[in-house]
């Protein structure tokens, strides 16, 4: 059997066949999750609860400076502290400790500057780690920080994009402030914009996130004094592996890393931390086993933010709202260092500019900028909420600028359901979708011309409360990520994935996934697939994942390729495993494999009575008393599936929202949403993926905001400061899908991990304008919170007086 | 994070309390719901060397009617108040406000007279006890005494309770008939704390405003009460179209409010002002019944 297996056709076969996704299977059932009884329980093992005898606790010392230079260190204070084995700086492990890795150089010349876990000379932002303690308990590692001596000579805090790019700017390394800047284009943008009747300018500004995962990060490093175990709270065990071998020059053969339960990353557990690379260093130096576990406001400050961007985003268009072209011109806060994937995020939007639209020019610039903060890295949507919140917030103001309803607009300018494939202006083949059916879907649950209506009464009457509607149609490329086109960007990776399946004497099935599921129910859906696959029951099906010594192989879980990718393995696999059950069952039936076919578990040959079930040939192969010649005693399989192409979710969300003018408070009124992410393993997880996601985007528009005051000091370290919402923020969202399966893999699926994220922000900030239109406010700035409303409409009133 | 150590005592009566708490020394804590307390210590914005938890100290706890005061013990919490019909009945500004106190765990946890102790002007309870004029009952070694709620807050996080002295309740007084009340809090989660906040108290008499009592949640290092705008509204109309919104313009003057991530002060006081003319026109719309 073939691993590239024709797309389409096979989804075909399979349900044909009575197996993926036919009536009556497992795939498509709304199952509910077989890991949340204990996860919810907590009888699991988080990265935290794990003891070990002997164990160590490390506390970090952190910079309180966001430039300086260290000038002295004495440690010596805290060692003689009660309960302290050992106190190390960054002096300590310069020897050793190398540089935290960037595995994303976007351009030959990226500028990647040394990245030190452990300050040694120079610290860069607040929050840096600069000694630590390690001693009997946490509250003993914690207390003694307080004895660690460093004096400091202080150095210009680089805060602003602008300004650090500016002539003269202090600068955050020798190199000086910009990074790399990208480029890349479409079309004739020159032609585009030359005598276009219609140019909006616009500059948006993506404000600085903190992800904010419900289980801090945690490390637990041991050693056996040859080899290395490290439980770490990562979505990237495989990755990370790879990466800590090469930091430390531990062999890679002699390190295990375990993601035990992960309770959520949201992008910020893809990451080599310096804290997993010290605790390492500190257990080959002791060799005792030590554990880290960060508080939430140590997390604040350090685990790596998100988003960052100012946006400055040019339409030219026709008179009639056609689109002519989109040029983009992006600075993107890298923090003070590039971290794994730091520089790779903006890039990984650009090719979303366009969204769902055709164009006939496309151009792009993205310069990585460094300012002495924490740096940046991926964020749940990656580069894609950022790119979707531009051209969705435009198009709105498109529509605005020729006088037409900001849905019409979409409808002149996206690319409609006959014309898939579509290659788009950015090179990229859509491979299918059907914005025209999602929409209309999402409309008529909305109730869209009723609430228009409301919105002219409102402004009639001069309502204190005026009403807005907000439209985001987006598409998001996932499902990272073909090697090839990955090879293309200067990643250092690939973008395949692995699944083992093992089937035991007792026709039980264990699959190892190379995904390392945080959150995502993959033990529930893997185990549907399978299910349908190989015709045993559900409950027959254990998931393995997140340790390197059971899934020696795979690329983990981030950009919402573990269905789409990591799924497909998991299918061809079972292919694989159902091969070599049919040359057993032909023999053992005696009849020609030709004769066999496979359905719901059992083999029959044709036209007779007679069959084995899948058990009774595991069985039979675990005696291997009677197998063919030369047949290899064993039903397991592996398979390594490399996409040949993105996948392209999409969908409509519709966002009705208050507005106090009198108070500048929002409260959204309703919120619907119509994802198309193709065919569903699971429509409960699929639920749940948008729920929350949705709520993470509006998160972004209303509530979330990372602030630095002028020195570099975080100042929303807490969750007062920094604010969530919770569900009573939140109205019930109403969603719904349509479902075009992708073309590119046998399942269909196309991944739903950020689909709400990407498309909720807009559809927020898009409603919040809508309301205040009419006042004369173009923009309001994210989070748009209470305030920043108000004076939003005091400043256009002041200005229209 | 971790707090520093610090020694622990759990008294089971007020005298043990009282005798503990007399010789803890200077830096001794008070330890109530610990839902202040403790987030201080953790951030280590607060050293205390020892902590005396009251929560065992049954005297302390539950509501009373004392026939012209309701009698709220210090250590009943937030949800116990809310659930009062006592409270219900004689102070339901009390219960209107403790029920927008952060979200159901904090109000298990968090009590009434920690609350008034903490003496955060952020926080809803101390506007109401203003607004109300309820009356402190302070006990320390040395004997009882009382302090009105005028006299009580003294600055940001600075009450008038002196070393070794411990708050045991608060005295409500019960306004009587023709009252109607509301706290309107505005804050960007459920779960915030005030931006601004305004307690309400209004009685009126075939639909003339007779009396009304305004206090203020977070516009100055106290909780403050609107004196211009009880001052304006005597005698005007209720109602929504009435005079109030003139009487609420007042409602920011002499306030200090503070800037902070959620607020800059000119925007606290605007807010306070409307917010002050939707609670008085809300504590009228919902008049208690005339007795
Ligand atoms: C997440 C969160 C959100 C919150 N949101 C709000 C909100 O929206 N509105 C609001 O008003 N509050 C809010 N709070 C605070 C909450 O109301 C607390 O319950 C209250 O501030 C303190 O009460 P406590 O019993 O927990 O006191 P503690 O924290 O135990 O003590 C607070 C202070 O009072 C002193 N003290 C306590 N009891 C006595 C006593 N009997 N005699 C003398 N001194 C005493 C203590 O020494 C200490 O200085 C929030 C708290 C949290 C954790």
């Amino acid at each position: 059997m073939t691993e590239q297996l024709e797309a389409g056709t096979v989804t075909q076969q399979v349900k044909e066949n009575g197996a993926l996704g036919a009536p009556g299977g497992e795939v498509g059932k709304a199952r509910r999750r077989k890991e949340d009884a204990r996860l919810v329980t907590g009888r699991t093992q988080w990265t935290d609860n794990i003891q070990l005898p002997g164990l160590l606790h490390v506390a970090f010392l952190r910079s309180p400076m966001a430039h300086a230079r260290i000038t002295r260190v004495d440690t010596s204070p805290a060692r003689t502290r009660p309960g302290v084995v050992a106190v190390f700086s960054g002096q300590d492990f310069a020897g050793e400790q190398g540089s935290l890795p960037c595995a994303w150089p976007v351009t030959p010349d990226t500028v990647i500057p040394d990245h030190p876990p452990m300050a040694v000379s120079e610290v860069r932002y607040v929050g840096e780690a600069v000694a630590c303690v390690i001693a009997t308990d946490r509250y003993k590692a914690a207390d003694a920080l307080e004895a660690i001596e460093i004096d400091y000579e202080p150095l210009e805090p680089v805060l602003d994009m602008n300004e650090a790019l500016a002539e003269g700017s202090p600068k955050v390394h020798e190199t000086g402030n910009e990074s790399f800047t990208w480029k890349f284009a479409g079309g004739d943008i020159e032609a585009a914009f030359r005598e276009a009747p219609v140019v909006i300018d616009r500059t948006y500004v993506q404000q600085r996130l903190i992800p904010s995962a419900m289980e801090p990060r945690a490390v637990v490093a041991q050693t056996d004094g040859d080899s290395f175990t490290l439980h770490t709270s990562t979505q990237i065990p495989h990755v990370l592996r790879v990466m800590l071998a090469l930091t430390t020059g531990i062999p890679e053969h002699k390190l295990r890393v375990i993601a035990p339960d992960v309770g959520g990353g949201f992008g910020s557990k893809l990451q080599v931390t310096a804290e997993e690379v010290l605790c390492l260093l500190i257990t080959r130096r002791l060799g005792k086993p030590v554990k880290w576990t960060e508080a939430r406001s140590e997390g604040n400050l350090t685990v790596h933010h998100g988003r960052d961007q100012i946006q400055h985003i040019r339409v030219a268009a026709d008179a009639d709202g056609r689109v002519r072209g989109v040029q983009v011109k992006l600075l993107a806060d890298m923090g003070a260092y590039l971290m794994l994937v730091t520089p790779g995020v903006p890039i990984l939007g650009a090719f979303m500019y366009n969204g769902i639209y055709k164009m006939d020019a496309y151009d792009f610039t993205c310069t990585g900028v460094f300012t002495t903060k924490m740096p940046t890295d991926a964020y749940r949507g990656a580069g894609r909420p950022e790119a979707t919140f531009a051209i969705e917030r435009v198009m709105d103001e498109l529509a605005a600028e020729i006088g037409v309803d900001p849905m019409e607009i979409r409808r002149r300018n996206w690319i409609r359901h006959h014309e898939f494939p579509y290659t788009t202006i950015c090179g990229l083949t859509y491979d299918s979708g059907n914005y025209e059916a999602a929409t209309d879907r999402a409309l008529a649950l909305f109730g869209y011309d009723k609430l228009r209506a409301e919105q002219s009464d409102r402004r009639e009457r001069e309502d204190p409360v005026q009403l807005g509607i907000g439209i985001s149609t987006y598409t998001e490329m996932c499902g990272l990520a073909p090697s090839r086109v990955l090879g293309s960007l200067s990643y250092a990776a690939g973008g395949w994935e692995h699944a083992d399946v093992r089937v035991l004497p007792t026709g039980k099935v264990e699959v190892v996934t190379g995904t390392s599921p945080h959150g995502q129910g993959h033990e529930t859906a893997w185990s549907q697939i399978v299910a349908d696959s190989l015709g045993v029951p559900f409950e027959d099906v254990a998931v393995l994942h997140g340790d390197t010594a059971s899934s020696h192989k795979g690329m983990d879980t981030y950009g919402s390729r573990s269905l789409a990718v990591g799924g497909i393995a998991v299918v061809h696999a079972c292919d694989k495993v159902k091969e070599k059950a049919r040359q057993v069952a032909a023999h053992l039936m005696e009849a020609s494999p030709d004769d066999v076919e496979f359905s719901e578990g059992r083999f029959r040959v044709r036209g007779t009575g007679t069959s084995q079930t899948i058990q009774e040939i595991a069985l039979a192969t675990f005696a291997a008393h009677n197998l063919p010649d030369g047949f290899e005693p064993r039903l397991d399989a592996s398979a390594t599936f490399d996409p040949e192409s993105f996948s392209f979710p999409h969908g409509t969300h519709l966002c009705a929202v208050e507005v106090d003018t009198e108070t500048g408070a929002t409260a959204i009124r309703s919120y619907v949403a119509v994802d198309d992410v193709g065919n569903v393993v699971n429509p409960l997880i699929v639920e749940g993926q948008v729920h929350g996601g949705i709520a993470q985007g509006i998160a972004q528009a209303l509530f979330e905001e990372a602030v630095y005051d002028s020195d570099g000091n975080l100042l929303t370290t807490t969750m007062a400061d920094y604010l969530l919402p919770s569900a009573a923020d939140l109205p019930s969202f109403t969603t719904d899908r349509t479902e075009t399966p992708a073309t590119t893999n046998p399942l269909g699926v196309k991944g739903v991990g950020e689909a709400g994220t990407i498309a909720s922000t807009p559809a927020v900030v898009n409603a919040i304008v809508d309301a205040l239109r009419p006042h004369g406010v173009h923009d309001v700035r994210m989070p748009c919170t209470p305030e920043r409303v108000w004076r939003t409409l005091r400043s256009v009133e002041g200005e229209s007086a | 994070m971790i707090p520093a150590s610090f020694d622990y005592f759990r008294p089971s009566t007020l005298d043990e309390a009282l005798e503990v708490f007399a010789g803890a020394g200077e830096e001794a804590k008070v330890l109530a719901g610990g839902q202040s307390l403790l987030p201080l210590l953790r951030l280590r914005l607060a050293y205390p060397t020892a902590m005396v938890d009251v929560g065992r100290v049954a005297e302390l706890r539950g509501v009373a009617d004392r026939g012209d005061h309701v009698h709220i013990g210090a250590t009943t919490t937030h949800d116990e108040v809310v659930r009062s019909p006592i409270v219900r009945e004689h102070c339901p500004l009390v219960a209107l406000a403790t029920a927008t106190v952060a979200d159901p765990a904090v109000r298990h946890r968090g009590t009434f007279g920690g609350s008034l102790a903490h003496a955060d002007p952020a926080g809803d309870l101390p506007a109401v006890a203003l607004a109300l004029d309820m009356v402190f009952v302070v006990r320390s070694s040395t004997g009882d005494r009382t302090i009105p709620a005028a006299d009580f807050f003294l600055d940001y996080l600075e009450s008038a309770l002196q070393p070794g002295e411990i708050l045991t309740g608060v005295r409500v007084p019960k306004l009587g008939p023709g009252w109607g009340f509301h706290y309107e809090k505005f804050h960007r989660t459920a779960q915030a704390w005030a931006t601004v906040g305004v307690a309400a108290a209004v009685r009126q008499t075939n639909g003339t405003v007779e009396e009304v009592r305004v206090g203020l949640t977070n516009m100055g290092p106290t909780p403050v009460r609107a004196a211009g705008v009880e001052a304006a509204a005597r005698g005007v109309e209720a109602g929504r179209n009435g005079s109030l919104r003139q009487a609420a313009e007042q409602a920011a003057e002499g306030t200090d409010p503070p800037a902070d991530l959620h607020a800059q002060p000119d925007y606290r006081k605007h807010l306070a002002r409307v917010l002050t003319h939707r609670a008085l026109v809300s504590a009228s719309a919902h008049r208690s019944p005339q007795t």
